[in-house]
């Protein structure tokens, strides 16, 4: 997560291993080489000082990458993407960034006082040097006491790597295996860092995890890496993204989270996404294309996802649950808006194994501008999920005549006790809807933000209380100008 | 007396080209502040397209004519700037929003008109307090409030929710487009009420409707019959019952 942990004994593996895949790598270089290569994996993993199974297990990824296209499924129109052009490793730079709020854009600092970002998080989301603006350390240092105190680790993955390799070396890549999908092979073979939790049997996390992290794990990079935790009879609840406009120099972001449930865990996971979309005409812009899935392991253990999706221009993810255990359960829960030129396909899969295994979809997507918004769903029953359920229900709200929504589901149903429910509707802001806030005394913006925020209603009450509160203001600047 | 709204010569269309199709005729209204008017007339005359010109509903086009509310310029005024600047429509058809509180939207709304008048906002714990008092006028239970807007409400209920409404933002001039039609006789009665209540010297009351069921509760000072977008014949409250012994048609045929 920071620059310290990225330069620390990055020697081990490759100086001592490496020269047998032929080629010696300049550990010394603050960059990786340009390009994409068995090399730049190399690089990568000795900057980070990782151990050799896990530069193997980079090289499997890689070699499988190679193998792989893009596949073509999707509802989006992609530019090609030119992984050769890309550096993807640079030490962080010393940014000579803003020295005080006064010198920040003041368009930028608007939106922060319109979605209600505390006065001390505004300037750290600027750019501003975030010990020059509030004292972190103390705040971090009280966090990571509590959370030790009950035995619960919660580190850059880095810092796991080294720290606690024998949970890491279980788990990874046990729930999005290298080759899942190209992007997720791409992230296995040169993620930088991201996030590790590990909650130990029995404890119940009494706080959000990354509530305050939000600002600094925001930092970690294009091919962020996440792995949680949730070991018997536990419960936590993960908070990721922020609600704040953010800008990266990087388009492609390829991200995987694996979650892993065992017996009567619960994670909930909660994402807002808001990397910038792009311009009015569609330059730019980030394209998100995630691998997200959650393992339910044990018996009665649950997993819960919630998105709200307003950001980047392309947005391709799908977090899924993969209900192992008898009695466990699956949720996801969905908004995602493309305005402009955005476009979206996401959604989630379920995968019914264990006996008695239920799972909830609630998916609503909003189209405005000349967005396409897709939810693409999967249900599958397998022969021995006796007795599962599903319901899923995902609704399109589309504002003004030149945008599209599309609703995709997936039924596989193997085992004849399986009740599978899906109830799609697709309607628009009516113009009655419109006058009639409007004769009120609401604005069409305010009317549109307020009819928005009803219909997303459903999911939004399933985001932790600060967060829901922010992701309502974000649907009204994400659609400001969306109604004329 | 001032005028609260003064209507000159008010023509408006619905659609385009050869689509259009005028519907007000050349109407001339006063209305001064404290009075109540009924304007009566049978399906087609124009009645839900005058409150609809007057509120600022998109699709009519004003093709001649002036209004002035309060001696300004009504006609140039946005919708939700008519609202902030006192004018209510109770609607003929209340719309439904999913999702949305009903409280939250009236405290919303309130808050809205209160904003643009420099008052203060009302906080959650103050606008309740203003609601318990409303809602005991209008015999309105407090569910109907902690559900989504007139989504799932009963004919009666929206209506009420309408007066309720209105009781809540103390419009200076209200127009409620047959809010008595489909009513029973005991919701008619609580619509009654909340309207009589908000009878004041300053405020002025437009009640369009359909018969004159209504006019035995709510005592107009004067009573319009529309009839192929004109106003035919103005009169005092005998003018209702006149029209329910002999109903339109000899009207009509004047027309």
């Amino acid at each position: 997560m920071s620059s310290n942990l990225d330069s620390l004994d990055p020697v081990r593996a490759v100086t001592s291993e490496g020269y047998k895949y032929g080629f010696v790598t300049d550990i010394e270089a603050e960059q990786a080489p340009p390009g994409l290569n068995e090399e730049t994996v190399a690089f990568i993993s000795a900057k980070k000082g990782e151990p050799r199974w896990l530069l193997d297990w980079r090289l499997e990824a890689f070699r499988h990458w190679q193998t792989m296209a893009r596949p073509e499924w999707a509802k989006l129109r992609i530019a090609p993407i030119d992984y050769q052009a890309a550096t993807y490793y640079s030490a962080p730079k010393q940014k000579t960034g803003p020295k005080s709020l006064e010198e920040v854009d003041p368009e930028l600092l608007k939106t922060y006082a319109k979605l209600g970002i505390p006065l001390h998080e505004r300037a750290a989301l600027a750019g501003v040097a975030v010990d020059a603006v509030f004292d972190s350390v103390s705040v971090a240092t009280t966090f990571k006491e509590t959370l030790a105190e009950l035995g619960i680790i919660f580190c850059s993955f880095g810092e796991a790597v080294r720290e606690h390799p024998d949970l890491v070396r279980k788990y990874l890549g046990t729930v999005v295996p290298q080759g899942d999908n190209i992007f997720a092979a791409l992230n296995s073979a040169v993620f930088r860092d991201g996030s590790f939790a590990y909650i130990p049997p029995g404890v119940r996390c009494p706080m959000e995890l990354s509530t305050y992290f939000r600002i600094n794990a925001a930092k970690s990079g294009q091919f962020e890496r996440t792995l949680i935790i949730a070991d018997k009879g536990t419960y936590v609840s993960y908070l990721e993204g922020c609600t704040a406009p953010q800008r990266d120099e990087n388009q492609l972001h390829a991200a995987v989270v694996e979650l892993i449930a065992l017996e009567k865990a619960e994670i909930k996971y909660s994402t807002v996404q808001n990397w910038y979309p792009g311009d009015a005409e569609g330059r730019g812009g980030i394209y998100n294309f995630v691998t997200k899935r959650g393992a339910c392991r044990g018996a009665n253990s649950k997993i819960s996802w919630t998105q709200v999706e307003t950001g980047s221009a392309i947005t391709w993810k799908y977090p899924s649950c993969v209900l192992e255990g008898d009695n466990s359960v699956g949720e996801f829960y969905s908004v995602a808006i493309t305005n402009n030129l955005q476009q979206a396909d996401t959604g989630t899969k379920m995968i019914h194994l264990g006996r008695n295994t239920r799972s909830t979809i609630i998916s609503k997507g909003i189209s405005a501008g000349r967005g396409q918004n897709t939810y693409r769903g999967l249900v599958r029953v397998q022969p021995k999920a006796q007795n599962a359920r599903n319901y899923t229900q995902c609704d399109s709200l589309l504002i003004g005549k030149r945008c599209g929504a599309h609703t995709v589901p997936y039924i596989e149903v193997r085992n004849p006790s399986a009740r599978v429910e899906h109830e799609a509707t697709t309607s628009k802001i009516s113009d009655d809807q419109l006058f009639y806030c409007q004769q009120r005394g609401l604005s069409a913006e305010d009317a549109v933000s307020l009819i928005v925020n009803g219909f997303c209603k459903a999911v939004l009450k399933e985001l932790p209380m600060e967060f829901a509160v922010e992701a309502q203001k974000l649907l009204a600047v994400s659609l400001e100008g969306s109604v004329g | 007396m001032k005028a609260m709204l003064d209507i000159k010569n008010l023509h408006a269309r619905v659609g385009d080209g050869a689509d259009a199709k005028e519907i007000l005729r050349g109407i001339d209204l006063t209305v001064a502040a404290g009075e109540v008017h009924a304007i009566m007339g049978p399906n087609g005359s124009g009645k839900s397209t005058l409150a609809g010109v007057l509120a600022g509903r998109p699709g009519y086009i004003v093709t001649d004519g002036a209004v002035l509310y309060e001696g300004r310029d009504l006609l140039a005024l946005a919708p939700e700037e008519r609202a902030r600047r006192g004018i209510f429509l109770a609607f003929q058809y209340p719309v439904e929003i999913p999702g949305v509180n009903n409280m939250y939207f009236l405290r919303a709304a309130l808050n809205a008109v209160r904003k643009s008048r420099g008052e203060s906002e009302l906080d959650a714990g103050q606008f309740l307090k203003v609601v318990r008092a409303k809602l005991k006028l209008l015999e309105i239970g407090e569910d109907l409030l902690q559900r989504a807007v007139n989504v799932g409400f009963s004919g009666g209920e929206k209506k009420r929710n309408e007066v309720f409404q209105m009781a809540m933002l103390e419009p200076r001039l209200a127009i409620l487009d047959e809010t008595d039609s489909g009513l029973d006789i005991d919701a008619l009665r609580v619509v009654a009420t909340g309207v009589n209540r908000l009878r004041d010297p300053k405020r002025s009351i437009v009640l369009i409707t359909h018969y004159q069921r209504l006019l035995e509760y709510i005592e107009p000072d004067r009573v319009h019959v529309l009839g192929s977008g004109k106003i035919l014949q103005s009169g005092d409250k005998k003018l209702a019952l006149e029209l329910e012994k002999r109903g339109y048609a000899h009207l009509g045929s004047a027309a």
